[in-house]
C-alpha cells in the first residue's frame, strides 16, 4: 500500500507525514502539487502548512493546484484521502468535505495539545478506533474554527459525518473543551461516504512517546488499514 | 459619514501575496502583469463636515490603520 | 557627484581615499556603492575583527570553523550539524514584524547555505519596560515577526529568552540562532569553485527591499531622525524560503553545485565577490540577467538591494540545465547572471556596458580594520564600590515581585506561539533551561542553551561574559549532553567610544577564556554596534549560544514538570550571598553597582561534569539552573510547573545568583547516590527539603502554590491583553 503525501508550495509537515507513516509500517512518498497521475497510489494525505501562503483564503489556491484532479477523481473512486489541518481547510474549499475553516474564536494561534473524542468507527481516520476513546492529540492552529451553513451543518449531523470533537481528557463535551469555538465542537469531518476526512489537530507529532503521545497511531492506522480494504 | 480607506503597500515594498495570486491566476490560464493585493476599510464616522472627517480619518491612518513604514493610504467618501 | 555620495552612503574620507587608491582612479557610482555596503560595519566588522581574532576555534571537530556562512561540526557517524546566530536589532526597531521576519530569514539562508537542513531555531529578544506602550507594540510586533516566518517556512522555534530593560528601550535586541543537521557528502562551501564555473541566481526577484539597509540601517545609531530611514525595511516572504530550502537540498543532493552563497546583508556585491575572492578568482556579472520585481533599478540599486530569499549556485557548465530544471520544478525563478574568471577581477555589466571593474578580493580584504582605541571606564570602581541594599526580610513578598517581573515569568505568551514541534525532533522544548532535539536516525540527540545578562556584563564584562559561557554549558548539561561548540553574538554600544571597545575587548576575552577552560570552540559568531539611541549605549549584551550532544540521548531527559510529592530538593554547587548586579536588587531596589561573583573555573567544570552525569544516567526526573532571581525563584518554578509546593529550610540566601549552583529533584532513595557523585568532584552539597502540599515554603517564608503559579503565568499576558 502506497500513500501520496501532497506538498503545495508552502506545505510544511509533509515530511513529519511521511515518517511516521514509515514508522508504523506504511509505504509513502512526497508527491508535487503538479503531479498529475496519482495511479500508483492507493491512498491520499495533504499535510499541514501554508498551502500557497494562505493566500485570499486559506486552500483557496490549493484547490486548484493540478493533483486535486487525480485526488478529486480518487476520492470518488472511493480511495481514502485525508487532510491534516491546512490539509482540511483544502479539502473543504475544493468541495471534498462540507463546510469551512475560519479563525479561532479569540483571534490566536493555538499551539498546545487538546482532547479527541472519537465518535465512531466508520471513516477513514477512525477504523482502528473505538467509540468514545479519547485522544491527546497537538493542535497547532490559527484557523481552525470549522463552521457550514444550518443546512449543511443540519444534514452533517444527521449523516454522522464529525467524526471527532473537541473534549476533556474524560471523554466529556464541554464549552471550554472547545479550543476555537468549532460548530458541534467538530475537530474532524468525512464525507457521506466516510473515505474522504480532515481533521485540524496534527496525529503525525503523537506518535512517539519521546514527543508527549502516541495517540496518533491509531488515527493514521485508520488511514492505512482503510487503504487495504479499499484496495482488495 | 462614510468613508473608504484603501491601504496598499509602498511601490517599492515587496507584496508575496500579490505575486502568489498572479501566479495562481495565471496557471488558470489568465495573463496577468502585475496583481497587489491591498485592503480596503470601510467606516463610518460622526459628523458632517468632511474636512473635519478626512483630517479625523487621517489620524487614524497615520496611528492605526496604515503602517507607514511600508504602506500609503487613500481616502475617499462614499455617496 | 561622487564625492558628497560616499559620505551619503556613509563611508569616510579614508575609507573613499583607499577605494581610489586600489582602483587608481576615481569609483564609480556602482563600484562606490559596492564598498559602501562590504565596508560597512554591519558586513566588514571594520572596528571588531581585529579583536575577534581572539577567540580559540579550533578543535578536532571542527569541521568549518569562523568566516564561512555557518561553523560546522563533526557529529561521528558522518553526521555534520551546521550553526550560526546572527541579530537584527536595528531594522526590528524600525520595523518590528518584519526585522525580526527577516532576521529568521536571513539565519535560516546560513545555515542551509552551507549544506544543512535548518531543524530549529531560537531567539534571544530584549525590550524596554512593557510599561511602556511603544515597547508593548515592538515586542509584540517582533514575536509575530517570528512567529509568522518560523512557522510559515516550517522550522521550530523550541527556545530562547527574553528580558526587559529600560536601556534597550530605544534599541530593541533581536538575535535568532539556528542549528541545521547534514550528512557529510552534502556539505558545501561559499566558494565560486574555478575559471567557468557558471553563477546561477535563485529565488524572489530582485527589487529595492533594504536599499542601503547594510551601510545605512546597522552601522548607525539612532536619533530623532530615524523616522527618514523608513524606506530600507525588507519584507519577508516564508512561503517562497520553504520553496528555496527544498530547492536547494535537491541541488545539494544530486551534487549540483560547486558552491552555494546565500544574499543577505550587502546582496549581489556580497555574493559575487566573496565567493571569488574564497576561490581566489574574478568574475564576469551581467545585472541585466538578474530577475527583478521593478523595472527600472539603477546599477547601484541591484547591487545593494536586499530583496529576501535569494541564493547564489556556482555550477559546472553541463550542469547548469539541471539546475534551472530543480529552481522550475519548486516553482522558483532561476537567472543564470555570471561566469567565474581567471585573475581575480570582477567585472560588472549593466545594459551592455561595463559599470564596475574592481578586485574582487578587496571588498573583503581591504576592508577598513580599525583600531579603535579603548580604555577602561573611570566609574568603574566607584561603580564597584555601590554595593546593593540588603535584601529585605520579606521573602514571601519579594518572590511574588519576582515571578511578576516579565524578565523572569512564564514566557509562554511567547513561545505558544510558535510551533516548537515540527519535525518531531523536540523532546525538551520551550521554557527548559536547554533544548534537547533528537536526530532521527541515529542515537543521538543535540542539546542547546542561550543566554545573555546585560547586567552583569555591564558591571563586569570580562567576568560577565565568562559566567555566560559557563550557565549555558551548565543548561546543556542538565539535558544529559557534553559540549561541542559555541556561537556569539557581541551585541554593544557605540564602538566609537572607548569604554565601549573595553567592554568588547573585555567580552571577548571573557568568553575566550571560559570556552578554553571547557575546551570548546568558537565556530562562529555575530557583532552588533552602535545599539545606542541619543545618550543612551545598552548594556554590554553579548549572548553565548552553546551546542552540545547526548549519544546516545536520555530516552528520559530531566523535564521541569516531573516533581512529585514526597520527592526531595537538593542543589548542588556553591552558593553565593552577593547581590550585584541580581534580578532582585533591580527588581526591588532598582539598583545596579557592586561587583558580582567572578565565574571559578574549575568548580564550574566539575558542576557541569555533575549535572550531565546526573541527567545521562536519568537520575533525577528534574534539574534546574538557578539563575535570574535566585534559588527561590528556580525553586518556585519546579512547584509551579510540577503543580506540588515544597517545604524546605531556611535559605540564607534565597535571591542571590550565584554561578555555579543548580537543583535536583530526586526519589529518596537516589538521593546518597548522587550526592556522591558530587562529593567524588568535590561540589558542594545541601538537601534543601521535600515536595508536598500546596505552599512554597521557603523557610518561615510561605506563597501558596495557587498565588505563585498565577503571578508567574500572567506576568506577561496581562500586561499585553
Amino acid at each position: 500500500m502506497n500513500a501520496a503525501v501532497v506538498v503545495f508550495p508552502g506545505s510544511n509537515c509533509e515530511h513529519d507525514v511521511v515518517h511516521a507513516l514509515r514508522v508504523l509500517g506504511a509505504k509513502a512518498e512526497l508527491v508535487w502539487h503538479r503531479e498529475t497521475d496519482l495511479s500508483d497510489f492507493d491512498g491520499v494525505i495533504l499535510p499541514g502548512g501554508f498551502a500557497h501562503g494562505d493566500y485570499l483564503r486559506t486552500g483557496a489556491i490549493a484547490r486548484f493546484s493540478p493533483v486535486m484532479k487525480e485526488v478529486t477523481r480518487m476520492a470518488n473512486e472511493g480511495a481514502p484521502i485525508i487532510g491534516i489541518c491546512n490539509g482540511f481547510q483544502v479539502l473543504c474549499e475544493a468541495g471534498l468535505l462540507p463546510g469551512v475553516l475560519l479563525e479561532n474564536q479569540d483571534l490566536k494561534f493555538i499551539c498546545r495539545p487538546i482532547h479527541l473524542r472519537v465518535e465512531h468507527s466508520n471513516s477513514v481516520l477512525t477504523r482502528a478506533a473505538s467509540e468514545g476513546q479519547v485522544l491527546k492529540i497537538p493542535l497547532n492552529s490559527y484557523e481552525g474554527n470549522y463552521k457550514a451553513s444550518d443546512e449543511d451543518f443540519k444534514a452533517i449531523v444527521t449523516n454522522h459525518q464529525i467524526i471527532f470533537r473537541y473534549a476533556e481528557a474524560s471523554g466529556e463535551i464541554s464549552g471550554s473543551s472547545n479550543p476555537n469555538g468549532s460548530m458541534g465542537a467538530a475537530a474532524g469531518i468525512m464525507n457521506k461516504a466516510g473515505n474522504v476526512a480532515g481533521l485540524m489537530p496534527h496525529p503525525e507529532r503523537a506518535t512517539d512517546q519521546i514527543l508527549g503521545s502516541v495517540d496518533g497511531q491509531v488515527i493514521l492506522e485508520s488511514f492505512i488499514v482503510s487503504m487495504e480494504t479499499a484496495g482488495v | 459619514m462614510k468613508v473608504t480607506v484603501t491601504v496598499r503597500r509602498l511601490p517599492n515594498i515587496s507584496d508575496p501575496q500579490g505575486t502568489t495570486v498572479a501566479r495562481a491566476l495565471r496557471d488558470l490560464g489568465h495573463e496577468v502583469a502585475k496583481v497587489r493585493v491591498d485592503k480596503l476599510i470601510t467606516l463610518e464616522i460622526e459628523g458632517d463636515d468632511p474636512d473635519a472627517v478626512r483630517a479625523q480619518a487621517e489620524e487614524m491612518c497615520e496611528k492605526l490603520l496604515a503602517n507607514p513604514v511600508m504602506e500609503e493610504y487613500e481616502i475617499s467618501f462614499q455617496p | 557627484m561622487s564625492d558628497t555620495l560616499y559620505r551619503q552612503l556613509g563611508m569616510t574620507n579614508e575609507e573613499y581615499g583607499s577605494v581610489c587608491d586600489i582602483l587608481g582612479r576615481t569609483p564609480s557610482n556602482p563600484e562606490l556603492a559596492m564598498y559602501s555596503v562590504m565596508w560597512s560595519e554591519h558586513c566588514s566588522y571594520k572596528s571588531s575583527r581585529k579583536h575577534l581574532g581572539r577567540f580559540p576555534t579550533e578543535a578536532p571537530w571542527v569541521v568549518v570553523g569562523p568566516g564561512e556562512n555557518a561553523g560546522v561540526v563533526d557529529l561521528g557517524n558522518g553526521w555534520l550539524a551546521a550553526l550560526r546566530i546572527e541579530s537584527h536589532n536595528h531594522p526590528s526597531f524600525v520595523e518590528p514584524h518584519q526585522g525580526a521576519a527577516t532576521g529568521v530569514g536571513g539565519i535560516l539562508r546560513d545555515v542551509f547555505t552551507m549544506g544543512a537542513r535548518p531543524i530549529a531555531l531560537w531567539d534571544q529578544i530584549r525590550f524596554g519596560s512593557l510599561n511602556d506602550a511603544h515597547n508593548r507594540y515592538l515586542f509584540s510586533g517582533v514575536v509575530s515577526g517570528i512567529a509568522g516566518y518560523g512557522n510559515a517556512v516550517g522550522v521550530p522555534t523550541v527556545g530562547g529568552e527574553v528580558e526587559f530593560d529600560d536601556c534597550y528601550a530605544g534599541n530593541p535586541l533581536v538575535n535568532v540562532m539556528c542549528l541545521g543537521v547534514l550528512k557529510r557528502e552534502q556539505l558545501v562551501l561559499g566558494t565560486a569553485g574555478s575559471a567557468g564555473m557558471i553563477a546561477v541566481l535563485l529565488g524572489s526577484a530582485t527589487g529595492r527591499d533594504g536599499i542601503g539597509g547594510a551601510s545605512v540601517l546597522a552601522s548607525a545609531s539612532f536619533n530623532e531622525d530615524s523616522g527618514t530611514k523608513r524606506p530600507s525595511v525588507q519584507v519577508g516572504n516564508p512561503f517562497e524560503e520553504k520553496k528555496l530550502i527544498e530547492a536547494c537540498l535537491e541541488l545539494y543532493e544530486r551534487n549540483l553545485c560547486v558552491g552555494v552563497q546565500d544574499l543577505g546583508a550587502a546582496g549581489l556585491s556580497c555574493a559575487t565577490s566573496e565567493p571569488a575572492a574564497r576561490a581566489g578568482m574574478g568574475m564576469d556579472f551581467d545585472l541585466d540577467t538578474v530577475h527583478v520585481r521593478e523595472a527600472d533599478m539603477t546599477a547601484a540599486e541591484l547591487l545593494m538591494s536586499e530583496s529576501q530569499e535569494r541564493m547564489m549556485a556556482f555550477v559546472t557548465p553541463d550542469k547548469v540545465t539541471d539546475v534551472l530544471a530543480v529552481a522550475n520544478k519548486w516553482e522558483i525563478d532561476a537567472s543564470v547572471v555570471g561566469t567565474v574568471k581567471e585573475g581575480g577581477t570582477l567585472r560588472v555589466f549593466h545594459e551592455g556596458a561595463l559599470i564596475a571593474e574592481i578586485p574582487a578580493a578587496s571588498l573583503t580584504e581591504n576592508a577598513p580594520l580599525l583600531d579603535r582605541p579603548s580604555s577602561r571606564p573611570e566609574w568603574l570602581d566607584d561603580l564597584w564600590a555601590m554595593d546593593p541594599p540588603p535584601p529585605t526580610t520579606d521573602v514571601a513578598g519579594d518572590l511574588l515581585r519576582l515571578l511578576d517581573d516579565p524578565s523572569v515569568a512564564d514566557p509562554a505568551w511567547i513561545y505558544q506561539q510558535y510551533d516548537h514541534q515540527l519535525f518531531l525532533n523536540t523532546a525538551v522544548g520551550p521554557g527548559s533551561d536547554g533544548s534537547l532535539l533528537r536526530i532521527k536516525g541515529t542515537t543521538k540527540g543535540l542539546a542547546v542553551s542561550t543566554d545573555g545578562n546585560g547586567r552583569l556584563c555591564y558591571l563586569d564584562p570580562r567576568n560577565g561574559s565568562a559566567r555566560l559561557v559557563y550557565e549555558a554549558a551548565l543548561n546543556v548539561a542538565l539535558t544529559g549532553a557534553r559540549g561541542l561548540a559555541v556561537v556569539d553574538n557581541l551585541n554593544f554600544g557605540n564602538p566609537e567610544h572607548p569604554y565601549i571597545m573595553w567592554q568588547f575587548i573585555e567580552s571577548i576575552e571573557g568568553i575566550s577564556l571560559a570556552c578554553e577552560a571547557l575546551g570548546v570552540p568558537v565556530v562562529g559568531g555575530n557583532v552588533s554596534f552602535y545599539n545606542r539611541t541619543d545618550d543612551q549605549d545598552i548594556h554590554p549584551t553579548p549572548i553565548v549560544g552553546y551546542l552540545g550532544m547526548a549519544d546516545p540521548m536520555p530516552t528520559h531527559p530531566p523535564r521541569l514538570n516531573q516533581a512529585e510529592a514526597g520527592m526531595e530538593l537538593w542543589a548542588f554547587g556553591p552558593d553565593s550571598e552577593n547581590l550585584s548586579g541580581s534580578t532582585y536588587a533591580k527588581v526591588v531596589h532598582q539598583h545596579l553597582g557592586g561587583r558580582p561573583d567572578g565565574a571559578d573555573e574549575k568548580m564550574a567544570i566539575a558542576v557541569i561534569d555533575l549535572a550531565a552525569t546526573i541527567a545521562e544516567h536519568e537520575l533525577s526526573p528534574a534539574l534546574h539552573d538557578i539563575s535570574d532571581g535566585g534559588i527561590a525563584v528556580a525553586i518556585s518554578e519546579i512547584c509551579i510547573q510540577s503543580g506540588v509546593g515544597v517545604k524546605t529550610k531556611l535559605l540564607s540566601a534565597p535571591f542571590s545568583e550565584p554561578p555555579h549552583r543548580f537543583l535536583a529533584v530526586l526519589a529518596p532513595e537516589r538521593a546518597s547516590e548522587v550526592a556522591k557523585l558530587a562529593e567524588e568532584r568535590s561540589v558542594p552539597v545541601a538537601r534543601l527539603g521535600v515536595f508536598g502540599g500546596d505552599t512554597i515554603e521557603l523557610g518561615s517564608a510561605s506563597v501558596t502554590l495557587v498565588d505563585g503559579t498565577t503571578t508567574y503565568r500572567s506576568a506577561i499576558p496581562r500586561r499585553m491583553a
